[in-house]
């Protein structure tokens, strides 16, 4: 879970740059950025539920 | 008018200096933060692990780090090897203009690198502490400070992709942000302090000296100011009839900051609760840094007061409810207030020259960099360096502090209360 959440991370940020690189019109652009902020929120979203999840069993 | 770089070859010596000079003062604010913020087991290894952490930084910058971050207009990626002589990186030249902005990234660096101290109190090692500073300030922290402060590709945002330029006058982005996500990479790998949860619940342990964490706001103060009216001088082209503005902007962040803090907390356990109102002063002056030099006071008002707002909740959320142990609560002021200070620039200040749309989407750029490219980075190395030299004190370590442990006397030897004093004769 933690590698998905990284790779999550990671894959978010790319979508970012895609937009930056493959699109020009600002909606198409603000768009696939939005979706790599979300793709973002949802990696460290797994990332924090992973080391919770952890941390809970330690305790 | 857009911005244009500066030229470091003519600076205005006696109006950056002493800005520069000053600057460690928000390192020794925040060191009295950590500090007093922690239990009194471990106050002279918090103080010694961020001496030795503002020193291992300098070093690794300068030999290392300095080449990857460059300056504005300047080269950077370069590693000048001369030849057979003992010192192989080369002198640097007496009157270059790369040495102004190599002192102030000297003390920045140093400054991001003692965030992480804070999540790490009480439980994290000398040994590892160094090392994972080291290898922060050579190679992770040059990466964000090369994109954003010396003309790196967020820099260049407009020219190479039509939008406006991703910007952080004070350091938001390059020095607060890092600095906070390497606190919750930290704290990840190292888990709650031994006691922090127990029976199903968290307990409290309440910092040792909340007047030091008080003063160190007041230092911390004087460290931004300086910091941020340094920073907008040397890499945004600031000009000195601005920086009125910039201080007036850091003492109302701080200011609201420190209010929302003290209301909320007010309003909900019906007392003001010092230390987090000392974190609500904090997160105003860091997520008030991004746009120091262009935002109205009235912005700069309402963008720290939701950061002490926002302080208040995650710290008891990382806290409560994802079981994150973060004593100095750095990644609530560093971290979260710094991408909202980022954020909020981009809502509230319209760019000269660009569209408020193509700013908002620049600045949201630099977030998704901030978040999806150097957490990743960040938390792997931190793992890596976990598994060659373990970060957490043993289990003896946790219960003895990290006093005792590591340095073999305590902070406060005169003050140790015997349980034997109170017992009737």
């Amino acid at each position: 879970m933690k590698l998905i959440g990284c790779l999550l991370l990671l894959s978010g940020w790319v979508i970012a740059l895609a937009a930056l690189v493959m699109l020009s019109a600002f909606a198409q652009r603000a768009a696939f950025i939005a979706a790599g902020l979300g793709t973002e929120i949802l990696g460290l979203a797994l990332l924090t539920r992973a080391y919770t999840a952890q941390q809970r069993r330690q305790k | 008018m857009t911005p244009t770089l500066p030229n470091p070859a003519q600076p205005d010596l006696t109006l950056i200096l002493p800005c520069i000079l000053l600057t460690p003062l928000a390192s020794a604010g925040l060191a009295l933060i950590h500090q007093g913020l922690g239990r009194s087991r471990s106050a002279a290894h918090a103080m010694l692990a961020t001496l030795c952490a503002l020193a291992v930084a300098a070093i690794a910058f300068t030999l290392l780090g300095n080449h990857f971050a460059g300056y504005p207009n300047g080269p950077a990626h370069t590693l000048p090897i001369t030849g057979y002589q003992w010192n192989w990186l080369g002198n640097l030249p007496r009157n270059s203009p790369a040495n102004l902005p190599l002192i102030l990234q000297v003390f920045t660096v140093g400054l991001a690198a003692i965030i992480p101290l804070s999540a790490g109190t009480d439980r994290w090692r000398l040994a590892p502490i160094c090392l994972a500073t080291a290898v922060f300030a050579a190679f992770l922290y040059p990466i964000l400070s090369h994109w954003v402060w010396a003309s790196g590709w967020l820099a260049q945002l407009g020219q190479n992709f039509h939008l406006a330029p991703f910007q952080d006058f004070g350091g938001a982005a390059v020095i607060q942000v890092p600095g906070g996500l390497m606190a919750l990479s930290v704290a990840w790998i190292l888990g709650p302090r031994r006691g922090k949860y127990s029976a199903g619940q968290a307990t409290a342990i309440p910092g040792h000296n909340i007047v030091q964490v008080l003063f160190g706001c007041l230092l911390a103060l004087i460290g931004f100011i300086a910091l941020e009216s340094a920073a907008c001088l040397l890499f945004s082209n600031g000009q000195p009839g601005e920086l009125p503005a910039l201080v007036l902007n850091a003492v109302l962040s701080a200011s609201a900051g420190c209010l929302a803090a003290v209301l909320t907390t007010q309003i909900r356990y019906r007392k003001p609760d010092a230390s987090l109102s000392a974190n609500g002063w904090i997160a105003g002056l860091v997520a008030g840094s991004a746009g120091c030099q262009w935002v109205s006071p009235t912005a700069a008002i309402l963008i720290a007061a939701v950061a002490g707002l926002l302080t208040t909740y995650l710290v008891e959320i990382l806290e409560l409810r994802l079981l994150v142990d973060d004593p100095g609560g750095a990644i609530s002021v560093h971290a979260a207030s710094g991408l909202w200070g980022l954020l909020a620039f981009g809502l509230f200040t319209i760019q000269p020259g660009n569209s408020h749309q193509n700013h908002l989407l620049a600045q949201l750029i630099g977030i998704a960099t901030l978040v999806g490219f150097l957490l990743p980075l960040i938390h792997a190395t931190n793992l890596l360096l976990n598994r060659f030299l373990p970060y957490r004190v043993d289990r003896d370590g946790d219960w003895q502090g990290m006093d005792i442990r590591e340095l073999g006397s305590g902070a406060y030897p005169e003050f140790v209360i015997h349980a034997d004093e109170f017992v009737p004769r």
